[in-house]
C-alpha cells in the first residue's frame, strides 16, 4: 500500500495504533515475563537475603544445588507422584470418557458429577481428602474395613503418603481429561469401526489398532497436562503434610518456596526455580517427541 | 454394567461432597467416618469461624479481585488479540511467537523475581500485588485472536466507514460476534484467579487483604481451627460452595471452557 507521502496525523496515528493496542501486552511481558527471567538468571550468581545488599559468589548456588539432597529428594518425590498420577489418570479417564461415548442416558449428569473437583479449589479438595485418608475415622479406612483390608497409614506412612497424594490428584483432575477424551473420542469416523466390524475384529482390538492411534493427539496433551501439574504441586503437601513424614511428600515448588520465605535464600531459590524451569521444558519436549514416534 | 460402573464412579465422586457438607454443619462429636448427615445440624462450626478470622471479609476480596482481572483479561485480550489479528504491522509475527513461547515458560522461574518486583514496587500487601501479574493472559490474546480472525474484514470497514473508532469496533461491533469465546475467556480466568493461592501466599501478609483460599489455607495449616475438624471443614464448603453453585448453573459453559485450555495448541 504505497500511502507513504501521506504525512497528516491521521496517518500517524494509524500507523501508532497498532502498537498502542498491543502495548498492554508488551508492558507485561517485559515486566512480568522477560525481566523476571533475565533477573532469575543474574540472581542464581548472588547471595542474597533481601535485606542485606546482594554478592556475587560465582556458580556457588549451583553447586549447592548439585549437592542438595532435599532438593533431589524432591525431585525424586515429583517423579513418583507422576508415575502413579499419569498412568492412573490415563487408564481410568479414558475408560470412562469411552462409557460415555455411547448413547446413554443422564450422560451430562454423570459428565457433571466427574467434573465438579476439577473445578473446585485445590484447598478445598486438600482438605477434604485429609478427613478421608483419617487413620481412625477417615472414610477410605472404614470401606476397606468392611472389605476386610486392615487400615493404612495415608498420610503418616512415609513410603505411601506420596501415592496418596497422587491419588487425590487424579480425582481432582479426572473430570477434565473425561472430557477432552470424548472430544477425542469423537474425532475418530464410525466408518473406521463399521469397516473393521466387517473384518471381524472384537472390541479390544478395535480399541487398540483404531481408537488409541486416532487419540494419539489426546493422549500427549493428557501426559503433557499431568506432567505440568505434578511439577507444580504445592498446596497439597503444604496443606496435608508440609512435606513430610520425614521429607517424602516435599514437592519442588514447596521446597523453592521454603529456601525463598522461610529461610530467605532469594539467589538459591531462583537458581533452584531456573534449573527446576528448563527441567520441565526438558521433560515435556522429550515426552512430545517420544509420543509421535509412537503414534 | 454400564450403569452400574458410572454410577459407581459418580458416587466416588459427589459423596465426599456431601459428606463434606454435613460434616461442616455437624457438632464436634458427630464428624466421624461414614455418616453422610448430622443428627443434629446446626451452625456452630461457621459462627465459631466467623469469629475467629475475616473469612467474609476475604470472600468479598476473592468476588472483587477474581471481577477486577477477569474485567481486565477480557479488556486487554480483546485489544492485543484484535492489533493482532486484523491489523498490520511491523513485529507482529515476532509478537505472536513471543506470545506462543512465554505460554510455554513454566512459572517457577518468575517465581522469586516477581515477588522481588512487587518489593521494588512497594506493592507487597496491596490488592495492585495480586492483579497487575494476572492483568494480561497469553492464553486470552490467543484466543481473542483467533476469534477476530474468524471474523469478515467487511465488519471493520462497514464500522470505520460510519467513523468508528478502533475501541468502539472491537467492543460494540465486533465483541457481540464472539460471545461463546468471551463466557470462555472470562471462567477460566474467574476460576483461576478465585483458586489462586500460591502467589496471594508470596504477596499477602495483612489478614484484611487475604484472598480466601489463602485465608482458609492458613487457617487449615495454622493453630487457629483449635484443631476442630467441624470448623476447618466449614471453612472449605464456604470456599467452594460459589463455585459449585456457579457450576451448578452454567454448566455446559464451565465444561466446554476448561476442554478448551486443553485445546489451545
Amino acid at each position: 500500500m504505497g500511502l507513504t507521502k501521506s504525512k497528516n496525523t491521521s496517518f500517524r496515528r494509524k500507523q501508532l495504533l497498532p502498537y498502542l493496542l498491543v502495548s498492554p501486552y508488551l508492558i507485561f511481558v517485559s515486566v512480568f515475563v522477560i525481566f523476571p527471567v533475565l533477573f532469575c538468571f543474574f540472581l542464581t550468581f548472588h547471595k542474597w537475603n533481601i535485606i542485606a545488599p546482594m554478592r556475587f559468589i560465582g556458580t556457588e548456588n549451583y553447586a549447592r544445588l548439585i549437592h542438595d539432597r532435599l532438593f533431589w529428594k524432591a525431585i525424586g518425590n515429583t517423579l513418583k507422584f507422576l508415575s502413579l498420577h499419569i498412568p492412573l489418570q490415563l487408564v481410568i479417564s479414558l475408560f470412562l470418557a469411552q462409557l460415555l461415548n455411547q448413547k446413554i442416558r443422564a450422560a451430562s449428569f454423570f459428565r457433571a458429577s466427574f467434573f465438579m473437583p476439577v473445578i473446585v479449589s485445590g484447598v478445598v479438595i486438600t482438605i477434604l481428602w485429609q478427613q478421608l485418608y483419617g487413620f481412625d475415622n477417615g472414610m477410605i479406612n472404614r470401606l476397606l474395613a468392611v472389605v476386610g483390608i486392615s487400615k493404612k497409614g495415608w498420610l503418616v506412612n512415609p513410603d505411601l503418603a506420596i501415592y496418596s497424594i497422587a491419588i487425590m490428584a487424579t480425582w481432582k483432575n479426572l473430570g477434565l481429561y473425561v472430557i477432552l477424551f470424548l472430544v477425542g473420542l469423537q474425532t475418530v469416523p464410525e466408518q473406521y469401526y463399521e469397516a473393521a466390524k466387517m473384518e471381524g475384529a472384537n472390541s479390544w482390538q478395535r480399541f487398540f489398532h483404531i481408537t488409541l492411534p486416532m487419540i494419539n493427539p489426546t493422549i500427549f496433551m493428557v501426559v503433557v497436562l499431568s506432567t505440568i501439574g505434578g511439577f507444580s504441586l504445592f498446596i497439597e503437601p503444604y496443606i496435608m503434610t508440609s512435606g513430610g513424614p520425614l521429607n517424602q511428600t516435599l514437592s519442588a515448588v514447596l521446597y523453592i518456596y521454603k529456601q525463598a520465605f522461610q529461610y530467605y535464600n532469594m539467589g538459591y531459590s531462583a537458581t533452584l526455580g531456573f534449573f527446576y524451569a528448563i527441567m520441565i521444558m526438558t521433560v515435556v519436549i522429550l515426552q512430545k517427541r517420544f509420543i509421535e514416534k509412537e503414534g | 454394567m454400564l450403569y452400574a460402573a458410572l454410577s459407581i464412579a459418580a458416587v466416588s465422586f459427589i459423596y465426599p461432597f456431601i459428606w463434606m457438607i454435613g460434616a461442616a454443619l455437624a457438632p464436634m462429636h458427630e464428624i466421624s467416618g461414614m455418616v453422610i448427615w448430622p443428627v443434629h445440624p446446626g451452625w456452630g462450626n461457621f459462627k465459631y469461624m466467623i469469629a475467629k478470622i475475616p473469612i467474609l471479609h476475604s470472600l468479598m476480596n476473592s468476588l472483587l479481585l477474581a471481577s477486577i482481572t477477569t474485567s481486565l483479561v477480557l479488556i486487554t485480550g480483546s485489544t492485543v488479540g484484535y492489533a493482532l489479528a486484523k491489523m498490520r504491522f511491523r513485529g507482529r509475527q515476532t509478537i505472536f511467537y513471543v506470545i506462543v513461547f512465554t505460554m510455554s515458560l513454566p512459572f517457577q522461574i518468575t517465581l522469586i523475581p516477581n515477588y522481588i518486583t512487587m518489593v521494588n514496587l512497594h506493592l507487597v500487601d496491596t490488592f495492585l500485588a495480586l492483579i497487575l501479574p494476572f492483568a494480561v493472559s497469553a492464553f486470552a490474546v490467543l484466543m481473542f485472536r483467533q476469534a477476530f480472525q474468524g471474523l469478515p474484514q467487511a465488519l471493520i470497514d462497514a464500522a470505520r466507514m460510519d467513523g468508528c473508532s478502533e475501541w468502539r469496533i472491537i467492543f460494540t461491533v465486533l465483541w457481540p460476534n464472539i460471545k461463546p469465546v468471551i463466557v470462555t475467556v472470562a471462567i477460566l480466568t474467574f476460576i483461576g484467579s478465585w483458586n489462586e493461592v500460591l502467589w496471594p501466599l508470596i504477596v499477602i501478609r495483612n489478614e484484611n487483604l487475604m484472598t480466601m483460599p489463602q485465608l482458609v489455607t492458613l487457617f487449615a495449616v495454622g493453630g487457629r481451627a483449635d484443631s476442630q475438624l467441624g470448623v476447618k471443614i466449614a471453612a472449605a464448603v464456604l470456599l467452594a460452595l460459589p463455585v459449585m453453585i456457579a457450576f451448578l448453573f452454567f454448566q455446559k459453559h464451565f465444561i466446554s471452557s476448561m476442554a478448551s485450555t486443553g485445546l489451545k495448541d
